[in-house]
Parts: structure tokens; sequence; C-alpha cells
């Protein structure tokens, strides 16, 4: 009998030591692939693998840099003394604009002449560039490949423009999007914050606790609501009601966002600073009301010094939530990659947009890295709140 | 005139009747012990005076408490000024966890009082009253939570003295001190009652017998008897007192 019994903890023990072994390995797992998925970004040209850019092998510049690729095809820069060159005009070549090059005939029924006739065309304007697949060099290639830079950590985080897919060069600077997260979140704890501590105070300190036991279990609830449905109440509700208000061509803002992350928000922030609160010792505030302090006194002066520190662990977490929130936000604030300048234009922000892209973006290609390396960022944002989390909660007062 | 009175007191926890027809008076300048066994209702009168049971739902209050004269639970009285006027001492030291300074300051603060000059002054002289200065004069802005036991509890009579109250209550002020700590704050009572009215709720017989010039014994929330202390602990005239003071029961 006994033996049977040691087993069955034995097995117990298994079971439970397997269980927390999985657990574990799969979170570190789950970080590996994101990094692993993320950092290659970083050894990669923005510019499709199968594509190369070439110049006229008279051309003295060997290199530009991805910006300069970027204004020459967009036509913003048309000489070449803008970039470092001689003075003469830049001549665009890109498969798109073949037509106005070459015609159909010249090309052959398979279009086995395109190389050749790329090749002599290059080799014939002196101020040409020409962004061209691989396969459409010619063997005996005579133009000069300029080389693309590699991604740089610097650029992505500072790039002021998000548009992954475009040609030759994508553009991923992700700045308009740390920033939109960063607005969006800012906008929420402002909203989130007074009044999440206002309903704290009030469960904890004014509220008669029949009333209390009523609203605890309603803020409850508030968490309990799936984002998309607070998403689809911010479309219906709250983008219509922000444009009328302040007279928009769209209701899709940051303010949008932050008003609804605020009040996603809001649970978190009331149950963690509520319970904090709960914990003043009796005696505390039996001493600050003997001393002829009123209710409003003693809160300000006794009960919110002592719960400082689960009061700002909860409305970091609050804040957490709502940095990560993806598809309430998604739904509201227009995902415009632009750089916001106030809380009534559309932003994009990190999470809404790997949501959206990522289904577009080819599995292993640049975008995909692109997404991957951003989603490297939010997890370092919502790890380091985390952390201060902790660091924040270990600061407790000690007991009186 | 009495500083502290009771005329015809009753006090209900909801059904239940705490205190019974209590008629009490506390002369000035003199230590009342309140005495009896637990739940005899001591600590709930002594909480009359300052009206702290209103923190508790559900009570039902009877008679007069008179403070000076005045009737503390009629209607238009403000508590929180009728409180600045009676100090109250806890059971536990319940110091706040701020500065040794800010802690006597506090009543000071909460009443409105700005000047930097007299709320310093007044924290010194309670702090030399309560026999702490010579040990906190160089660490005021240190936290109360670093002293000893004994020490913060004497900071928490401080802080009932810097707003001059004229009554202080003390509900089992030593119980949780070592006897040398409690030697102190018994001297400290004996030195506070040359200024104020002291009403003090002790366990320990001894206590009262040392610090006390009258005593009050309940039993059951009946105030069964109240004299001098002497008269009290050598000659009572209840025999349920006698029982009590002699540790039959207890």
């Amino acid at each position: 009998m006994l033996k049977l019994r040691k087993v069955k903890e034995k097995i117990a023990e298994g079971i439970l030591f397997s269980s927390s072994t999985i657990t574990s390995i799969t979170v570190i797992l789950i970080i590996v692939f994101l990094f692993r998925e993320g950092i290659g970004l970083f050894s990669e040209k923005p510019i499709d693998k199968n594509f190369v850019i070439a110049v006229n092998k008279s051309n003295p510049l060997n290199n530009l840099s991805s910006k300069q690729i970027k204004d020459i095809f967009n036509q913003d820069v048309t000489n070449w003394n803008k970039v470092g060159g001689i003075d003469d005009s830049i001549i665009v070549f890109t498969i798109n604009s073949i037509s106005l090059f070459l015609n159909e005939n010249e090309l052959g029924e398979n279009f086995e002449y395109l190389p050749d006739k790329i090749d002599s065309l290059l080799d014939a304007n002196p101020g040409m560039i020409a962004f061209i697949s691989s396969k459409y060099k010619a063997a005996k290639f005579k133009g000069k490949e300029i080389p693309v830079d590699k991604i740089t950590v610097a650029e992505f985080i500072s790039g002021k423009e998000w548009y992954p897919t475009t040609e030759p060069v994508a553009s991923l600077g992700i700045l308009p999007l740390i920033l939109g997260t960063l607005w969006v979140s800012i906008g929420a704890i402002l909203i989130a914050v007074p009044f999440g501590l206002a309903t704290a105070i009030f469960m904890a300190e004014v509220a008669s606790p029949r009333l209390r036991n009523i609203l605890k279990p309603i803020i409850e609830l508030l968490a309990s609501i799936p984002s998309v449905v607070y998403g689809f109440f911010g479309l219906v509700v709250l983008v219509p009601l922000i444009q009328q208000l302040f007279k928009l061509d769209v209701g899709e803002t940051a303010l949008a966002g932050s008003i609804i992350l605020g009040i996603m928000a809001l649970p978190t922030i009331i149950s963690v600073s509520e319970d904090a609160m709960q914990t003043t010792p009796r005696s505390l505030k039996e001493a600050s009301l003997a001393l002829g302090a009123n209710k409003w006194q003693t809160i300000r002066r006794v009960i919110i010094p002592y719960s400082k520190s689960g009061i700002t662990a909860g409305v970091i977490l609050g804040i957490g939530r709502a940095v990560g929130e993806t598809m309430a936000v998604l739904m509201v604030t227009g995902n415009a990659g632009v750089i916001p300048h106030t809380f009534l234009q559309p932003v994009r922000t990190i999470p809404a947009t790997i949501a959206a892209e990522l289904g577009e973006a080819p599995f292993g290609g640049l975008h995909y890295k692109a997404l991957f390396a951003l989603a490297i960022v939010l997890f370092i944002i919502t790890f380091a709140i985390n952390l201060t989390v902790e660091f924040i909660k270990k600061r407790k007062p000690k007991n009186a | 005139m009495n500083k502290a009175e009771a005329i015809d007191v009753n006090l209900y926890y909801k059904d239940f009747q705490a205190l019974k027809n209590i008629n009490f008076s506390a002369e000035p300048n003199s230590v009342t012990a309140l005495i009896g066994p637990s739940g005899c209702g001591k600590s709930t009168f002594l909480r009359l005076f300052n009206r702290m049971n209103d923190l508790i739902e559900g009570v039902r209050i009877e008679g007069q408490v008179l403070l000076d004269g005045e009737n503390v639970h009629q209607k238009n009285i403000q508590v929180d000024a009728l409180r600045k006027k009676v100090g109250m001492v806890f059971q536990k030291p319940n110091p706040f966890p701020k500065s040794i300074f800010e802690n006597v300051a506090y009543g000071l603060r909460v009443d409105g009082i700005k000047d930097k000059h007299l709320i310093e002054e007044r924290v010194i002289k309670s702090l030399k009253q309560s026999a702490l200065w010579d040990e906190v004069k160089d660490k005021l802005k240190k936290s109360a939570l670093e002293l000893s036991g004994g020490q913060q509890q004497r900071l928490c009579i401080a802080r009932a003295l810097a707003i001059e109250p004229s009554l202080i209550l003390m509900d089992e002020p030593a119980s949780a001190l070592d006897p040398i700590s409690t030697a102190k704050i018994e001297e400290l009572i004996y030195e506070l009652k040359k200024e104020y009215t002291i009403i003090i709720v002790t366990h320990n017989m001894q206590q009262a017998g040392r610090v006390s010039d009258n005593t009050a014994f309940f039993y059951m929330g009946e105030l069964i008897e109240y004299d001098t202390t002497k008269k009290i602990f050598t000659n009572p005239e209840n025999f349920r007192t006698q029982n009590y003071v002699t540790g039959r029961f207890g």
C-alpha cells in the first residue's frame, strides 16, 4: 500500500514537473522564434532579392543610399549631380516603363531578347539607372550594379516612412508606428488614470459595502468583454461621434483609439488600485480620523500614499494592456502610417500593423521579417513595462 | 465642571446592547482607568468621547456624552472638530509611514495650519512632552517606522498632544510593549496629567493601580463600580470588582 502511494506521488510530481517544463520551454521557444525571424531583417537589403539596380558603367557613382535610390525612382531627384554624380539628367528605367524605350516586337515572342536589349539600352544611355529582375540581366552585363546598403537598426527605428512593399526600395521606418502606439497609449492613460483612480477610491473608501458589491462585478465584467466588441462599439458609436464633434473628414483617429483603450484599461487599473487601497491598515485610518482629519484628508494623506506602489502597478499594468492591444485599435484608429501631430489624426500602432499586414506578407520575405522585427520592438516595450511593475511591487511600504 | 461625562448612556450594536445605562464623569487633570474583562465594553465606552464608534456600522447610541459640557452626539456637531479636541492613543503603535516630524505635524496639517514656525514649535514641544525628543532630535526626517515599538508609541502620544487636546484617550497603550517601554509610558502618563485629563483602558491591574487616580470597573456592558483607585483596589464595594481586581477571573 505504502509503495503504491509513493508511486502515485512520484507520478503526480512528474506531471507537475513536466507541465511546468513544457510551459517554460514553449514561452522560450516563442521568444526565440520571434527573435530568429525578426533579427534576420538586419542582414537583408531593402530590395527584393531577385532584383538589381544598375547604371551605365561610365557613371562615376559606385553606391547610393536607400534614400537616394528612393528619391531617384520617385523622380524627386532628376539630375546625377544632386546625388554626388556628374551634371547629367537621370533616366529611370523599370520594367513597367519598358514601353517608353522598346516596342514589343523587339523583345521576341517570349521576351528572349529582353536581357540583351536592356543591356544595350543601359549601355547607350550614360544617364540611365535601371531596376531590373536578375533574370533579365544579360550574361555579359555591360552595366554597373549599384549595391544597396543593408537595413540598419537605427534606420529601422528612426525611419519616418513605413511603405514595406514599395519598389525598388522598401521604406521600413517604424518611427510613425512607435509614435502612433505611444500617442494612443498616452491618450489612454490620460483618460483611464483619472477615471480609474476616482472609481477605485470611491469603491474602496466611499461607497457603502452594498454598492461596492454591485459595482465590483460590473467592473470585472468590463474586463471580460472581447476586444473586438470594444472595437465594434468604437467604430459604430465613437468614431462618428468624434467626426461630428470635431468636424473632421474621418472619425478614425488617435483619440478614438485612446478612448477605447482607456475603457479597456479601466478594469485593471480599478481592481488593482482598489485592492491596494483596501490593504491600508485600519489602524492608520483610525489614527488619521482621531487626529481630526476628515475622510478626504485621510484618503489623500494616508490611504493614497500608503497604496502608492499598488496604484502605480495597476496603472502600469493597464498601460501594458493598452500598448499590446490590437483588434480594437485596428478598428478605430484609421491606420495611417504617418507621424501624428494631434489626437485628431489617424494613426497606426505596432500591433495593428502586424495584424493587418502579416497576412499579405510573403513568408520569409522582407516584409515578413520587418513585421517580426516590429514584433520584437513591441515585445521589448511590453517587457520593460512588466519589469517596471515587478520593480514597483517590490517597493511596498513596510507595515506599520 | 467635569471634562468628560456620560449620562444614562446605552449603546447598541445592532441587536446587542454593548453598554447599559452608564453614568460616569472624569475629573479634570486626573487619570481615570477603565478596567474589566475582555468584551465588557470599556473600549467601546472610551471611543464614545471622540465618536470613533461612528466608524462601525449599525451602532446606536442613547443618552448624553458630554465633553466640556457639550453633548458630542448632538446633530449639529462637527465630528472632525470634536476629534481635534480629543487625543487618542491606540493599543498598537500606529505611526504613519512618514517621517517622525510629519507624524507629529499631521494633526496640524489637516487642521489647515500652514505656519512653518508654529508647526515646528508644536512638534518640538510635543516630542519633549512625550519624552521622545532626546532620542529623535537628530533624525526627525527619518521614517517613524525605524523607531522601536516603545518609541513609536511615544511618538503616537506626541502626535496626539500636538493638536493640543483637552482630553486624552488611551486604549491599552502599553499592551504591545515590553516592560521597560511600558514603564516609560506610565511615567509619561503621570507627567501628562498635570496638563491633561486622561482616560485609559487597561487590562493590567498593576498598571491601573500605578497610574490612575480613579478607576471604573466594567462588566458585561455595565459600569459596576467607579471610585478612587485606592478604594477599588483595597476595599471595593462590589464582590465582582473584588473578584476581578484580586485576579479571581479576568
